[in-house]
């Protein structure tokens, strides 16, 4: 598949400061892909966008567009739109003005402007506000105006810089959807910033994890919700978290305490580890017999129960989700019996070194 | 509890009928209370305001003596004497070109330095600081300060025009350059302030509106024609207006540097009034000045708030 967007080893230092914002970025993306860079803010997320779009410039490493640099390239010579978080809309324009600002600098005919701004805001349902002001639109329609400002330039690539964080929960949801829609309708590639892992994970064709100046890891949503890299990866997909335990290595199991222990067929040398244990893949027993832990608060959400549990002896937390209604209340005995699968961390670097599910898997490959 | 309960919702009702008193009882009680609090404010105004601004409606109405007594009353002869006054006519058309001038200059290069202060460059905190200074610089210091620079020989700018074997320029006894001379350190007075909340607004711009710019494709001077000037477009207004009328009510630097010569040149209306109350003994007639003088800037005033409650309603 041609790739529309290449970067190579891109860093990015800022004058002022000896640490780097970004360090080493290597990403390509696809032609009509939705590619989406997502971490908690401060990551460098953002500053990574502007340098694709020529905004800030790159400290070292090489940017391809089209298969040609363009480290050196003005913003306008790269071909790409950008749609911001505060969109970015003139308050003074009506929204036509608003879409047509841009194509009149390119020196258009007056009716090429006219077909192109029609076309773009046809496209995001808004041509009935054509002669409204900003001010008089909704959230949700002033981020249309946006994009429809992206679609009326023509780029094949657009770079979006968290343009639903400024809406409510409910139109966000809608907004994820219409902008999927569109991407597919129009082949856009996306270039799409967020620090909400959900957008990533439903929006995504691929996604790369930025964390401490530094990408984590770069998969399609799945494998990485599936194949965590490392404690951070782990941690920042899912809802409720996943639960970091410390355990202890020896005997062919980790134990976690006196009562609570998950066996693996596989060595490791004896010591410190960090289990990675996701909230609904616990298996919980309600019993008073054996018990190894203590619930603290409990949430029926209809279809499941979210559950926070104290471990005894340990008294490390822990967050479950069970299924079905299973009938517990605050303060009850449970036993945790074990995990249908888990995932082992370096306790030191945070690193993957085990992943229950996939050795699993291998195991049963070899077998047959 | 119950009982504690009852003798809440008691209380309630009972300062229920309390309140209803008190609106119907206690107007008067009220109007004492307005009155208090008002009084020291209306005081002062009254003293220093009211009073001086009917005196002087009420001597442009009269003739007076030489300390200012009112002797025979003669209407509006007054205002239209001075309108017919040459002398007068050329001192207002003065103004009008001084203040003129002075708003624009101000505005113009104010919006550039702010401009050139809001590029992010090294060492930009030292032009930003160097740009407002001039808002700590009082009119005696400025004045003197000019002086010394338009001053024949001694000065700057003639040194300079020598070693350029230009002709020296004689500014502050030439009338049109002395008007020169006057307008550039007004403007550079109004400058600081001009900068500080021009800057300030520039400040507010938000950058995405430049980075969606720059993708797009819009030349810088197009960015600053189309983005920048109408975002900050009410801010502007609001500085011209109040440059305006300062300009209008100019009198130090005036009187410091040139006295309002050579040749009535530079004589604009605040200090015509000035001469002929306190150095002509013409009471009356620096009345009518002034009366004319609130009017004008009345009417500026006015239309900054027709045109500014047009211009910010994006």
């Amino acid at each position: 598949m041609p790739m529309a967007i290449e970067l190579q080893d891109i860093t990015k230092v800022y004058d002022d400061g000896d640490q780097p914002v970004l360090s080493h970025v290597n990403m390509s993306v696809n032609d009509g892909e939705f590619f989406v860079i997502v971490g908690p803010s401060g990551c460098g997320k953002s500053t990574l966008l502007r340098m694709i779009a020529g905004l800030i410039s790159i400290s070292s490493g090489k940017l391809f567009i089209n298969g040609t640099q363009a480290n050196d390239l003005p913003p306008k010579d790269r071909k790409l739109s950008m749609v911001f978080q505060s969109y970015a809309l003139f308050p003074f324009m009506n929204v036509y003005d608003n879409v047509a600002f841009g194509l009149k600098a390119r020196k258009m005919s007056e009716k090429e402007v006219k077909d192109r701004v029609d076309h773009a805001l046809d496209m995001v349902n808004l041509t009935k506000f054509a002669k409204r002001k900003p001010r008089a639109l909704s959230g949700g329609q002033r981020q249309r105006v946006a994009l429809a400002r992206a679609i009326a330039s023509d780029a094949k690539v657009c770079l979006m810089d968290e343009p639903l964080s400024n809406l409510d929960a409910q139109l966000r949801a809608r907004m994820r959807l219409e902008l999927r829609d569109l991407q597919k309708k129009l082949g856009l590639t996306v270039i799409y910033v967020t620090h909400d892992q959900v957008e990533a994970m439903t929006m995504a064709d691929r996604v790369m994890v930025l964390h401490d100046h530094k990408v984590q890891q770069l998969d399609t949503p799945i494998n990485i919700y599936k194949n965590p890299k490392n404690e951070f990866v782990a941690q920042f997909f899912g809802t409720p978290q996943i639960n970091l335990l410390s355990a202890n290595f020896s005997n062919r199991e980790f134990k976690i305490n006196n009562s609570f222990s998950l066996p693996v067929r596989r060595q490791f040398d004896d010591g410190q580890y960090t289990i990675g244990i996701r909230p609904n893949e616990f298996n919980v027993e309600v019993t008073q017999k054996g018990s190894n832990a203590r619930t603290r608060e409990v949430s029926y959400l209809g279809d499941k129960t979210v559950a926070t549990a104290e471990i005894l002896d340990g008294g490390q937390i822990v967050r479950l989700v069970l299924n079905n209604q299973v009938d517990i209340a605050e303060d009850n005995l449970i036993k945790i019996t074990g995990a249908k699968q888990f995932y082992v961390f370096d306790s030191k670097t945070g690193e993957v070194l085990f992943n229950e599910r996939e050795a699993n898997l291998n195991a049963t490959i070899t077998a047959e | 509890m119950q009982q504690s309960l009852q003798n809440k919702a008691a209380n309630e009702s009972s300062n229920l009928k309390l309140k209803a008193n008190s609106t119907t009882a206690s107007k008067s009680k009220d109007g004492w209370y307005v009155a208090l609090f008002l009084g020291p404010s209306l005081l002062l105004l009254g003293i220093f305001v009211f009073y001086p601004m009917l005196k002087t409606f009420y001597l442009s109405m009269f003739l007076t003596n030489n300390v200012g007594k009112a002797t025979t009353f003669v209407g509006f002869s007054n205002y239209l004497s001075l309108l017919k006054n040459p002398a007068y006519l050329s001192s207002l058309g003065a103004t009008l070109i001084y203040v003129l001038a002075v708003s624009a200059l101000t505005v113009i290069i104010g919006l550039l330095l702010a401009v050139a202060a809001n590029q992010q460059l090294k060492g930009i905190k030292i032009f930003r600081t160097l740009f407002s200074s001039t808002m700590g610089v009082s009119v005696s210091v400025a004045a003197i300060f000019w002086l010394f620079v338009f001053n024949p020989s001694v000065g700057v700018l003639s040194q300079l025009s020598t070693a350029l074997h230009l002709p020296v320029i004689n500014w502050l006894t030439d009338p049109t350059f002395a008007m020169i001379a006057i307008i550039i350190s007004t403007v550079w007075m109004n400058l600081g302030f001009t900068f500080l909340i021009l800057f300030g607004a520039l400040q507010a711009v938000p950058t995405s509106l430049y980075e969606a710019a720059d993708i797009a494709g819009v030349s810088k001077t197009t960015q600053l024609f189309k983005i920048t000037i109408p975002m900050i477009s009410p801010t502007m207004f609001f500085v011209l207006i109040v440059t305006l009328i300062e300009a209008f009510k100019s009198f130090g630097l005036i009187d410091m540097m040139t006295a309002g010569g050579p040749n009535n040149a530079t004589n604009l209306l605040v200090y015509r009034i000035y001469q002929d109350a306190f150095l002509n003994g013409n009471f009356a007639q620096a009345s009518t000045e002034s009366i004319i003088l609130t009017v004008i800037i009345a009417i500026f005033t006015l239309i900054q708030f027709k045109l500014l409650g047009k211009r910010v309603n994006y």
